[in-house]
């Protein structure tokens, strides 16, 4: 497969959230604003390139009965960088996501991608796979916010959409709201590749 | 016996090498981060104090609240604020621990008579567009110049002086709930807050 396909595949064809539904748990828990979900799917990406980068270049060291824990303590090290990082520089974020900036080091899409692609890969291969799969994890984020932010606030980003007058779906922003907007989303999507498929 | 000597050290270096990044992260962002939560603290003491020209967060005397469930002191920190050297208002946080959902944590300020300044929400877990109107500053606004006598200190549907918000009433009483026992406490340990010590 060409770099630019490992790339482009986390945006449609392998989107961790809308086709592998994996990292879940941040993705409906934190999306209750695009930004808070761009947020959280950057500081993702930037832990899945570093782990990625650094499973690559250890994976002739590491022996294969260790190759987990071995992938953890890399991972949540990374991850502690970017806690810290955030606290220190964009604060306001920090707050925002809470604890689940913590919980990106059980964010299974991760570890999947360092077991899976990382510890068989060359480096370069490694980061490109990171960079896609990380940015469509954002990008899916940042849509599923968005999508509820203009619904049950009626706002983007913090700027009204709709005037003082709109009566906000405030259904979206609440728990529920993450299950029926991701749910419509993947449906909208699967519609669209049943679509082409058929023509 | 070889491999089992390489996977421990593999592990082990692995683990190293995490640390020895982590520290050095560490000691880059303590000062940072020291700077980021104090800001918060002054932003949140600013909002309910009257203009202060003093380093209020220095500025402060500790009291013993109560006891934890295993007996230890719990302290509350009171933050004085002072325009050229005259003592303007107190600032203390306030915990209602009866929230709609978990502990709302409000800041305080108070003139040194115990009238109201202002309050602000620090920490809530609220339902978001009902409970956490608490936030918005229309309700904050009606506690200024309130005092333990001149106010009914319940909410409107419980027969006193506060409005709730509409859909959500829970949340409302806790903060009017936990503001009345924070100006309770001012009330009766006025002189130990109000003393001269620690002068910042």
């Amino acid at each position: 497969m060409s770099l630019a396909r490992e790339f482009r595949k986390g945006f449609w064809r392998d989107n961790p959230v809308f086709r592998l539904l994996l990292g879940l748990c941040p993705a409906l828990a934190v999306t209750t604003s695009a930004e808070n979900g761009l947020g959280m799917g950057l500081a993702t990406t930037f832990v899945l390139v570093c782990s990625n980068t650094v499973v690559s270049l250890l994976r002739k060291v590491i022996p294969s009965r260790v190759r987990i824990p071995c992938f953890i303590v890399v991972i949540a090290s990374f991850v502690t960088v970017v806690q810290l990082c955030m606290e220190a520089y964009f604060y306001d974020l920090y707050k925002a996501l809470g604890i689940f900036i913590p919980l990106i080091v059980v964010n299974c899409l991760i570890l999947g991608r360092a077991e899976a692609f990382a510890s068989k890969r060359t480096l370069l291969p490694a980061i490109i796979d990171g960079l896609g799969m990380g940015l469509g994890f954002a990008l899916a984020l940042f849509t599923l916010g968005a999508v509820r932010e203009i619904l049950g606030a009626g706002t983007l980003f913090g700027w009204s959409l709709f005037g003082a007058d709109y009566q906000p779906l405030l259904l979206m922003i609440l728990p529920p709201g993450a299950f029926i907007a991701m749910g419509l989303l993947l449906a909208a999507m699967n519609l669209y590749d049943a679509r082409r498929a058929r023509d | 016996m070889n491999g089992m000597v390489r996977l421990v050290l593999v592990l082990t270096l692995v683990a190293a090498g995490a640390g020895l990044v982590l520290s050095l992260v560490e000691s880059l962002t303590r000062a940072p981060i020291a700077e980021q939560r104090r800001q918060e603290t002054l932003r949140a003491l600013q909002a309910v104090l009257p203009p202060a020209d003093n380093a209020v967060d220095q500025d402060t005397v500790a009291l013993v609240i109560g006891q934890d469930k295993r007996g230890r002191d719990l302290l509350r920190r009171f933050y004085r604020g002072r325009l050229a050297g005259e003592l303007t208002g107190v600032a203390f946080e306030v915990i209602a621990p009866d929230g709609y959902s978990g502990e709302i944590a409000v800041m305080v300020g108070v003139d040194p008579q115990g009238s109201v300044v202002g309050i602000a929400i620090l920490r809530h877990a609220e339902t978001p567009g009902l409970g956490d109107k608490i936030e918005d500053a229309w309700f904050r606004e009606q506690f200024a110049g309130k005092t333990l006598d001149n106010a009914d200190w319940r909410v409107k549907k419980d027969g006193g002086g506060f409005d709730q918000i509409t859909g959500a009433t829970i949340s409302p009483r806790a903060v009017v709930e936990a503001v009345r026992r924070g100006l309770v406490f001012f009330r009766d340990n006025r002189a130990a807050i109000l003393v001269d010590v620690g002068e910042g």
